[in-house]
């Protein structure tokens, strides 16, 4: 009630915000009901065809119902989506792990990560099939948001270790790596996303000998890892900086080696520094998925594209309207919830020292 | 022994490393180097044996071969017989064009917003945050189709274009603005504004001397202001006024006369601007609660009026922090701008990248020709907002 009050209060505060407040509610009271009407309000629901929306300017969300397994699975086969759903629920029990409230807070959530890191090693072989008695599945059968969601974990899985390494190297202070390190990271921070997919597709068959065959998703894989390698190499140096130079020194001075300093000293401290970083960076890997569909493979989007272009549904605007409100909401609350994260942990972050202070030593 | 620990090494430009450690330093490098060369061979091997095997041209000798294929948006126009170099020029611009034009509507809007979710007002701070976690969490690629195919390319054929006070009309063939023309007189008029730009400058230049050095002097900016203002509208009206507008007029099924924007444009302009400017949003958000509340304090102690404060208080140290990520995203929008191949609009990725790749068969000329150029358009961004960010930064003694 009285955080009610306040926020009343603040709209009147001046005549500026007052009139700021009218203008507000004018554009408020354009846009919500309006919408509010078309997506819930006069939504078709029920039926069973596109002759339930037909000549209803509204949203149709029986077209969203009838295509939702195709949205999800694409044009993986009927029979062995199981898998698919086997892998979404380990997916989910990971993620749990890193959210659930253990005691040991730090441990149960490098537990999660590391097995989420893990999962597309169990998840691959598992979707592609062709081994105790799994019935083979091309990639090319694969499609929907699966493909985003496979595309968007194996390049984490692979960009964060690489991304950390090229930090490191970046930072060692041996000259050739540096710069090697260096010169890898900016030429990929250069390029646009759709020109390392281009190149992916037409000029790694001119870099590699005759006869060594990759499909389309693979090669959209190797480019995800490369370019994104870059983008968290740089979110981790932000991080390595930040460590005080008597962390290292002192470690050093202990006869830690170049590798136990970095694993046991340094790495546990950037890794709670750049978490918010490293989290942001997924948000956009998964935005970025989408745009597989340039180079051809049927991604989220691309199904959207394909059915709003079916005979049956060219029935008016509002089934491009629906779907685009659709795929919005999937993506909206995926990249939502990661970021609301993100922003969580910077808040227990920030209001908890990096360093925690030791306890004096007595005399 | 003594003096090695108070004098520093002497530093030999060419010396053979000394310990075992630097030799496991020189070892690990040289090893590194090998293998980033043999890397780099088997590739460069492989790229070549694929050319001889496939019988692809190589060379830019296709650059001034003719194109012969038509582009929808065409700045420079170099007629039928445009080479394969006029069509990258003619892209290359289309890129440049889109993204300028996406960076100042961002930021335009990044700053409205950004200031918005500072606001005192408690409405409009939720509004301006709901806009931004909506559409940052949401594709480009999506805000991009959405933008085309829903709403743009629905809309009525030009008869019943949506009117925008009979200047301006908007249908499914894309936007249409007045175009100036520029009449004898019109280069007077440049030339006039541009001589008291620069006497204005001397003025300011000399005023601001005298008052550094004796502490006394008049404010200048209103008498530069009226320079400005009544010499250029004397000439102009003794020419005439030589500026008119071309105002695009209904003419049977389509619009004559004026400026056409194609719709593909349209969608990527506003969809990039939306999209920027919620980062741009937070980016000023963030740079403006950097500057201490002490700062603003001090400023109303020492008797500065609000509009003062944000002059000269808050606005140059929030420049500061704003400046560099601002730069950053304005690359990134440029490498956005690429998403142009999705629907189509003629950009430097689709037309060259594109087009102009599957027309000549040199994949290698081609992609690195369009790397380098994205690239090179980077590093301008980059360049000029260091420029301007050396300007604002703190000059430590």
């Amino acid at each position: 009630m009285r955080k009610l009050a306040a926020f009343l209060k603040s709209c009147v505060a001046t005549p500026f915000n007052a009139v700021l407040s009218i203008l507000t509610v004018l554009l408020l009271a354009w846009l919500l009901p309006e919408l509010i009407k078309w997506s819930l309000i006069d939504a078709v629901w029920s039926g069973n065809s596109s002759k339930a929306c037909e000549g209803h300017d509204a949203a149709c969300w029986v077209f969203i119902r009838l295509r939702f397994d195709q949205l999800l699975y694409g044009s993986y086969p009927v029979s062995e989506r199981w898998r698919v759903d086997v892998v979404a629920a380990l997916a989910v029990l990971c993620i749990g792990m890193m959210l659930l409230p253990v005691r040991r807070a730090g441990a149960r959530k490098l537990i999660g990560l590391a097995a989420l890191c893990l999962l597309p090693l169990v998840a691959t072989p598992l979707l592609a099939g062709g081994f105790f008695g799994l019935k083979p599945v091309p990639t090319t059968d694969w499609g929907g948001l699966m493909i985003n969601i496979v595309i968007a974990a194996w390049s984490i899985a692979t960009a964060i270790p690489l991304g950390l390494l090229l930090a490191l190297g970046r930072r060692s202070g041996l000259p050739v790596i540096g710069y090697a390190c260096a010169t890898f990271i900016e030429l990929w921070r250069a390029l646009p996303l759709i020109g390392v997919l281009f190149l992916a597709v037409v000029m790694f068959p001119l870099f590699v000998p005759p006869g060594f065959e990759s499909d389309r998703l693979v090669r959209a894989l190797i480019a995800f890892t490369l370019f994104n390698a870059a983008i968290f190499a740089e979110v981790f140096r932000g991080g390595l900086q930040a460590i005080p130079a008597g962390q290292r020194e002192a470690a050093r001075s202990l006869g830690l080696g170049y590798w136990r300093m970095t694993a046991l000293i340094v790495l546990p401290q950037v890794v709670r520094i750049v978490m918010p970083g490293m989290i942001n960076t997924c948000v956009s890997i998964i935005k970025e998925t989408t745009v597989v569909l340039i180079i051809g493979l049927v991604e989220f989007l691309a199904v959207l594209q394909i059915a709003f272009s079916d005979p049956e549904w060219l029935i008016g605007d509002q089934i491009r309207t629906t779907g685009y409100l659709f795929a919005a909401l999937v993506f909206w609350s995926l990249c939502f919830a990661l970021s609301h994260y993100s922003a969580r942990l910077d808040r227990t972050m920030t209001s908890r020292p990096v360093d925690t202070p030791a306890a004096s030593p007595a005399g | 022994m003594t003096t090695d620990i108070l004098t520093p090494p002497r530093r030999a430009r060419f010396a053979l490393p000394q310990g075992s450690l630097a030799w496991r330093a020189f070892a690990i490098q040289a090893a590194v180097l090998v293998l980033i060369a043999a890397f780099l061979a088997w590739v460069a091997a492989n790229v070549v044996s694929n050319i001889t095997r496939l019988n692809i041209n190589t060379g830019f000798s296709f650059l001034s071969r003719p194109a012969g294929f038509e582009i929808s948006q065409k700045l420079i126009n170099f007629g039928e017989a445009a080479s394969y170099f006029d069509v990258f020029l003619i892209a290359l611009l289309n890129t440049v064009v889109l993204t300028a034009i996406a960076i100042v509507f961002a930021t335009l809007l990044g700053f409205v917003i950004g200031l918005a979710r500072l606001s005192t007002n408690q409405l409009v701070t939720g509004v301006a945050a709901a806009y931004v976690e909506v559409i940052r969490n949401i594709p480009l690629l999506l805000q991009l189709f959405y933008w085309y195919f829903a709403v743009l390319r629905p809309l009525p054929g030009p008869r019943q274009s949506l009117n925008f006070f009979d200047l301006a009309f908007l249908n499914k063939r894309g936007l249409f603005l007045p175009s100036p023309i520029f009449e004898p007189g019109f280069g007077a008029l440049v030339a006039t504004i541009a001589v008291m730009v620069l006497v204005g400058f001397v003025l300011a230049w000399m005023n601001h001397r005298h008052r550094t050095r004796t502490g006394t002097g008049l404010h200048s900016a209103r008498a530069i202001g009226l320079l400005l203002l009544i010499p250029p509208l004397v000439v102009a009206w003794l020419a005439g006024f030589p500026l008119s507008w071309d105002v695009p007029a209904l003419a049977g099924f389509n619009f004559s006369g004026g400026i056409t924007v194609i719709p593909e444009f349209v969608a990527m302009a506003i969809a990039l601007s939306l999209y920027g400017a919620s980062y741009i949003a937070e980016i000023v958000r963030s740079g403006i609660r950097a500057v201490p509340a002490g700062q603003i304090d001090a400023a109303r102690a020492l008797g500065l009026r609000s509009g003062a404060i944000s002059r000269l208080i808050v606005i140059p140290q929030a420049l500061r922090v704003i400046l560099p990520p601002l730069g950053t995203q304005y690359i990134v929008l440029l490498k956005n701008s690429s998403l142009a191949a999705a629907i189509a609009y003629p950009d430097l990725m689709l037309v060259f990248a594109g087009t102009v790749l599957n027309q000549t068969g040199q994949p290698l000329e081609v992609m690195i020709v369009t790397m380098a150029s994205y690239a090179l358009i980077g590093l301008a961004i980059g360049a000029a907002i260091n420029l301007l960010n050396r300007r604002v930064q703190l000059v430590e003694r």
